[in-house]
């Protein structure tokens, strides 16, 4: 698990050759496209996971872009992150229908389950856990998002067996 | 031939597999093997049965069951319940198709569909399904029969205004769009949608795609466009998917790219994805954000309409404005205007979520009250208790007490009462909810919105929140209403966009219909709707707990403490107030004060 770990920790998507492939052809595909930094940003995240300021420097050299504005636009969107996450994402919704549904307890319950909360991800890297705004599934509030599958209807005593799909935390099994 | 009673497709893909899939097939053979069943139920391979992402899952027919999430200790007792004695095994059912459409029900006698007509009818990933509900009528008239001043016309006569929030008349705005000069002209589809507890578009984007290409197309037509973008926001992965599928198939049919049915008008369109800004629903914000810088909003002239995107000219509408234009044009203004009230036509969607029976989406003509809405439309409030206030247009609305509940629902009327249309979020609150913290909540969501490039909104915001966490904690203090007032005020008259004018909305109306909260709050430090975490106790009434230990099983803070059949107590020093005790206990034990 500790050389996982540091592997995701250090792990330099620009030094790695396939990673690195995918970054240059999503470069290639969309540099001429108008308004093509976010574009380009939106397919680095979700292939690469996240656009670390190297990357960041990479793309602007690609683009012949000031770095500057690239980070300024990166940094003006929450969907962009600079860091790596855990494997799986949990994301609690706190859109209207959500939090009136009870949203906060889910979060304590999570906290209880895993021991992380929301902006934390756990010590093997394996789960992230996040906030995350209206995802338009409000009729099923309240809503946990886990690895862009949305599940409705949660409640505290139902969480562990969802989660038993993504850990094997002893708690939940 | 051996006649097998049922059928059963085990998934072989080798991901499955892996994961404890083979062990639950040997397990399946096993069981049914021991049960003497190997007569009965034949064991079919097949590949993934859904997506794969739910662990090893078997199909059982003539049933039509799709179990999920399965292991191989879980077999003996779905063998047993399945096949010995006939009855599913509601734990590991997966969600029907049905179940996760349920946002979408049969129509109440109430309701008109006409944006959402074919939604949850036709397989939004084929287009022919469009074209057998008359798809595509719309568009080939236009351009074989209409001038773009004929459109105009048509438009015109239908009153139609746009669904993204403010009810500006379509047609003036393809109009200016039309007229201004600059080349080449652009269309940008609004599905942003980012009012948390509203999802109309992406029930449209993902049931209906064609609707809203053909009613872009149409509008393109109409004020000579080339290019579109649908900016779509990135919490909606399916629509965006969706919707490419849907261009794609209409580029194979020759209905976007090069001359257009045969015409000398050609138009393409793209999907450009957002990425997670609220604020970039605002057309001038979303126009940076396309061009893929910050996504902040600039002042008002230049408009869209002559300075757009890439500085060009550009038509900017909602979803629902595009999806009702090819009804309008096949159908004809007059049936489209007669429905609604006198300058509100046609009908609108709202997602309805909160406290009603019915949750979920519904289409209604402009003019029905809001009392139908809740109370026919929605069924009523859940568990028969009372209502206590209606929030219409998102973070920027209003809150609206039960006296407006005969108020005919327009663009003007929900203005005049202190809310607004908004796109189209509806949120039922029961009496147990608090207005001081759901004022807190919108003014959270906007605060971290406000993008920060006007001071009135980035400051008045947070003083604002800051205000109302503390009214919310019991810390309020004697001046603290004038103040909310005052900021207020400020607020919604110095900021530049939309986002800031109208942030303030939620607590000038809960301050104006709920006053006497706020006002229990501050001085006599109780929360009427016992929800505020600060200003509330958890107990257990011994008379009622039967030390079933429920809730201290559940208390995530193992706060609770007491043996079996003893009466349970809660350290109220580690109790945090989040109430599942409450919530699991099936005595009514747990009470809040
Ligand atoms: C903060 C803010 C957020 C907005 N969000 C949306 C949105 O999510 N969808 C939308 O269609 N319009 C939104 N609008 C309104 C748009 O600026 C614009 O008026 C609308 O897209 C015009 O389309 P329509 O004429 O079809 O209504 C928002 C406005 C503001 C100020
Ligand atoms: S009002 Fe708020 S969101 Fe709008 S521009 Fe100003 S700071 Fe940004
Ligand atoms: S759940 Fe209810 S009945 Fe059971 S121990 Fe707790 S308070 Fe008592
Ligand atoms: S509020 Fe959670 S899905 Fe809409």
């Amino acid at each position: 698990m500790e050389t996982e770990k540091l592997n995701t920790v250090l792990f330099n998507p620009l030094q790695d050759a396939k990673a690195k492939a995918e970054i240059d052809a999503i470069l290639e595909k969309n540099k001429d496209k108008p308004g093509s930094i976010m574009v380009i940003l939106n397919e680095l995240q979700n292939t690469v996971g996240f656009v670390s300021e190297e990357l960041q420097q990479y793309v602007a050299d690609y683009l012949h872009t000031p770095v500057s504005k690239i980070h300024g636009v990166i940094s003006f969107y929450s969907f962009f992150t600079t860091q790596p996450r855990g494997k799986h994402i949990i994301k609690i919704c706190l859109g209207t229908a959500c939090y009136v549904g009870g949203a906060s307890q889910l979060i304590e319950k999570i906290k209880q389950l895993i021991g992380i909360g929301p902006g934390e991800t756990n010590a093997d890297w394996t789960i992230t856990v996040e906030e995350c705004r209206c995802v338009g599934a409000c009729s099923q509030a309240p809503v946990v998002v886990i690895d862009d599958e949305i599940h409705g209807r949660v409640k505290p005593s139902t969480l562990a067996k969802l989660l038993r799909t993504i850990t094997t935390e002893e708690k939940i099994a | 031939m051996a006649y097998f009673r049922s059928h059963v497709l085990v998934s072989n893909d080798p991901a499955i597999l892996k994961e404890g899939g083979a062990e639950v097939k040997d397990a399946l053979l096993n069981e049914i093997r021991k049960n003497k069943l190997s007569g009965e139920v034949e064991i079919i391979d097949t590949p993934r049965i859904s997506d794969g992402k739910q662990g090893p899952e078997i199909m059982v027919y003539p049933e039509g069951y799709h179990y999920i999430g399965l292991s191989a200790a879980d077999i003996p007792f779905l063998v047993e319940e399945q096949f010995l004695k006939g009855r599913a095994v509601e734990k590991f059912l997966a969600p029907t198709p049905r179940e996760k459409a349920q946002e979408l029900r049969a129509p109440t006698p109430k309701e008109v569909r006409v944006v959402l007509r074919n939604c949850g009818k036709i397989n939004p990933e084929n287009i022919e399904e469009y074209i057998a509900e008359n798809g595509y009528v719309a568009l080939a008239k236009v351009l074989t029969e209409c001038t773009p001043d004929d459109v105009l016309a048509i438009i015109k006569a239908s009153g139609l205004r746009g669904r993204g929030g403010a009810g500006f008349p379509t047609w003036l705005k393809w109009d200016l769009t039309k007229k201004a000069t600059g080349s080449p002209k652009y269309l940008i589809c609004n599905a942003d949608e980012g009012d948390p507890g509203a999802f109309m578009n992406r029930s449209v984007l993902e049931s209906d795609p064609h609707s809203v290409i053909e009613g872009m197309i149409i509008a393109a037509y109409t004020i000579g466009a080339s290019q579109g973008f649908v900016y779509c926001r990135a919490e909606y992965p399916i629509a965006v998917k969706t919707l490419n599928i849907a261009i794609e198939q209409a580029r194979n049919y020759g209905l976007l790219g090069k001359n257009i049915f045969g015409t000398d008008f050609s138009f393409d369109m793209e999907v450009r994805k957002g990425a997670g800004a609220f604020v970039c629903g605002e057309e001038t914000a979303l126009i940076s954000s396309i061009e893929g810088k910050r996504g902040e909003p600039y002042p008002k002239p230049p408009f869209p309409a002559t300075q757009g995107v890439f500085g060009k000219p550009t038509n900017i509408n909602n979803v629902e404005t595009y999806a009702n234009i090819p009804q309008i044009i096949f159908r004809g203004p007059e049936w489209f205007a007669s429905m609604g009230t006198e300058k509100s036509k046609g009908t609108k969607t709202f997602a309805m979520a909160g406290d009603v029976k019915q949750t979920g989406l519904i289409e209604v003509p402009f003019g029905i009250t809001l009392r139908e809405i809740v109370y026919d439309v929605g069924g009523g409030i859940k568990d028969d208790k009372g209502f206590k206030a209606i929030q219409t247009g998102g973070p920027m609305g209003g809150c609206l007490p039960s006296m407006y509940l005969d108020l005919p629902v327009d663009y003007e009327s929900l203005t005049s009462a202190g809310s607004m249309m908004g796109s189209g979020g509806m949120v039922v609150m029961d009496e147990d909810t608090c207005m001081v913290d759901i004022a807190r909540f919108f003014m959270e969501f906007t605060q971290a919105e406000s993008c920060g490039k006007c001071v009135p909104c980035r400051v008045g915001t947070k003083r604002i929140l800051e205000i109302l966490t503390r009214i919310c904690d019991g810390k309020g203090k004697d001046g603290d209403i004038e103040t909310l007032e005052m900021l207020c005020s400020q607020t919604i008259e110095n900021s530049l966009c939309g986002l800031g004018k109208g942030a303030a909305n939620p607590v000038i109306s809960t301050l104006k219909h709920f006053r006497s909260e706020y006002e229990a709050h501050i001085y006599d430090k109780k929360c009427p709707a016992k929800t505020c975490k600060a200003l509330i106790h958890y107990e257990i009434n011994p008379e009622k707990c039967v030390g079933c230990t429920m809730c201290a099983r559940n208390c995530p803070v193992n706060a609770i403490t007491g043996s079996p059949k003893q009466t349970h107590v809660i350290n109220p020093d580690i109790c945090i107030r989040c109430g599942i005790c409450k919530q699991v206990c099936n005595y009514e034990a747990v009470v809040v004060t």
